[in-house]
């Protein structure tokens, strides 16, 4: 690969991630008064595996076991006729439910808004919430959408050109966000987060 | 570009696996309150049925439905008009109504193939004959899976009418692509005359196949398109063929009876086994709307066809 392509800087190392998520269990047990009646869902793949690891920071501070599920949203997009019919993701609701809960919804990116307002409507199907937060682990700007996160690990300002993939040891092997810029991006998008493609 | 289902020769390994794979993730939306996604808003489904069904009709009318998509019910049942100037009417009838997919079930084999050339939406074959019957074996294959946990290297014995069996033929063909091995059994005069060249074993002795099989599916003895003597009477094929409670005890604990339905209990399906709890005869129904929802998604969901053949 050449130097002028290889263009990806990593903004976001393990030991920072690590930091953004312990602060956001933090806070979520702040604002929601120790985490009672909170259900963590996180939206497919990434997102999920923040929920997990939030809801075990959550455990170890202050030994409050939060349910944590997934919710997948590919059948709620409002872009599916833009591209081929997409695979699945896993849902999985705590038996819990959600009902009368405060639903803290997990992404790992957020961007245009679209994600969350699929998974709102999403929601909207398996239950009705007391209340719905947003968790991000990044805030890339460049909303389309009025929509805005409740717990935010690092907004990163980011240009319409850029990319932003985040990896994580349980799916990737190593923590890292990483800043694609426009040439390299399109290189890596075989490999990259098709949930960043899309938008 | 359009993508159909005609054959389940046409799926790879890859597109089949997707089907089932989708099919898993949506048989959660069936155990929720709202069974109901908006993935299809505004598109349609025309199920044009030209024979009697009931289960298959009513399992791709709900699949569509929970989908949302518009479903047009069209039975063509009692048509005069002669065969294939009516399937080619019916077919600009079709385009007129602006049909994104049309499920057809036929009578003559071909039908289906025939009727992709005349409309611009996708073609899922629900039937076509004693052709095939694709999505059949896609929900038989997504049953077994969900039982045994596998597909791959199972054994499983289809028993009985092969020659007029759509359903026989289509699983012969996923299941080969799948991975699993498939014993034909049926007595000589019930299989078809290429059998040897489907990539599978036959039998003409049930006993024998019985013990080695994971999965044996019994097929319906199809009274209604025998026009000859195939047997000498029900009671011998019953007592050659049929799966009564003697069979039954000799498989292996873990193996499971499957029937594509409707069954005629007492003769090749004792009503003992049928109702057993290692029968998957209700599970089968149930699969039939997951398995079936998973193809209109991946066909129409997108932009364009996520399986199947190009045409």
């Amino acid at each position: 690969m050449s130097d002028a392509r290889n263009q990806a800087r990593a903004v976001l190392e393990g030991p920072d991630i690590h930091r953004a998520l312990t602060r956001i269990a933090h806070e979520i047990l702040e604002r929601t008064k120790g985490a009672q009646s909170v259900v963590l869902l996180g939206i497919p793949t990434r997102g999920a595996t923040l929920a997990r690891r939030i809801a075990e920071r959550i455990a170890q501070f202050e030994g409050v076991k939060v349910p944590v599920g997934a919710i997948d949203i590919t059948m709620y997009r409002d872009d599916l006729r833009m591209r081929p019919a997409r695979p699945l993701g896993r849902t999985e609701l705590p038996a819990e439910g959600v009902d009368g809960r405060t639903v803290v919804l997990v992404d790992d990116v957020l961007y245009s808004g679209r994600t969350v307002r699929a998974a709102l409507d999403a929601l909207n199907d398996v239950g009705r919430p007391r209340a719905v937060q947003l968790a991000t682990l990044v805030d890339r700007g460049h909303r389309e959408l009025p929509i805005r996160a409740d717990y935010v690990g690092k907004n990163l300002p980011t240009s319409k050109t850029e990319k932003v993939k985040v990896f994580l040891e349980e799916t990737d092997g190593r923590d890292a966000v990483v800043l694609i810029r426009e040439d390299a991006a399109r290189d890596t998008q075989h490999s990259g987060d098709s949930k960043e493609d899309a938008r | 570009m359009k993508s159909h289902l005609i054959s389940a020769g046409d799926l790879s390994r890859d597109d089949a696996l997707l089907i089932l794979d989708t099919a898993e993730e949506l048989a959660r939306v069936s155990e929720r309150s709202i069974k109901k996604l908006p993935t299809l808003r505004g598109r349609t489904v025309v199920n044009l049925f030209f024979e009697d069904s009931t289960r298959t009709r009513i399992s791709f009318e709900a699949a569509a439905k929970r989908l949302s998509a518009d479903v047009i019910n069209f039975s063509a049942k009692g048509s005069s008009v002669s065969k294939g100037e009516s399937l080619k009417d019916t077919a600009l009838t079709l385009e007129a109504m602006g049909a994104d997919a049309v499920v057809i079930r036929h009578p003559a084999s071909g039908a289906p193939h025939r009727l992709a050339t005349w409309v611009r939406g996708s073609v899922v074959n629900a039937g076509d004959g004693t052709h095939e019957h694709p999505t059949q074996a896609l929900l038989d294959a997504f049953s077994m899976r969900r039982r045994l946990g596998r597909l791959e290297g199972l054994k499983v014995a289809v028993v009985g009418d092969v020659l007029h069996s759509r359903v026989a033929r289509s699983n012969v063909l996923l299941l080969h692509t799948l991975g699993a091995e498939v014993t034909l059994v049926a007595p000589p005069t019930l299989l078809p005359v290429s059998v040897e060249t489907w990539p599978c074993q036959v039998s003409y002795d049930l006993d024998a196949v019985l013990p080695k099989s994971d999965v044996v599916m019994m097929l319906r003895v199809q009274l209604e398109r025998m026009n000859a003597a195939y047997f000498p009477s029900a009671r011998e094929y019953s007592r050659r063929y049929g799966l009564d409670r003697d069979r039954f005890a000799r498989l292996h604990d873990d193996a499971i009876v499957m029937h594509p339905g409707p069954m005629n209990r007492g003769m090749e399906i004792s009503a003992e086994v049928a109702d057993s709890r290692r029968s998957t005869v209700t599970e089968q129904v149930a699969n039939g709307v997951t398995v079936r929802m998973a193809v209109l998604y991946l066909l129409l969901g997108g932009s364009e066809p996520a399986i199947g053949g190009a045409e």
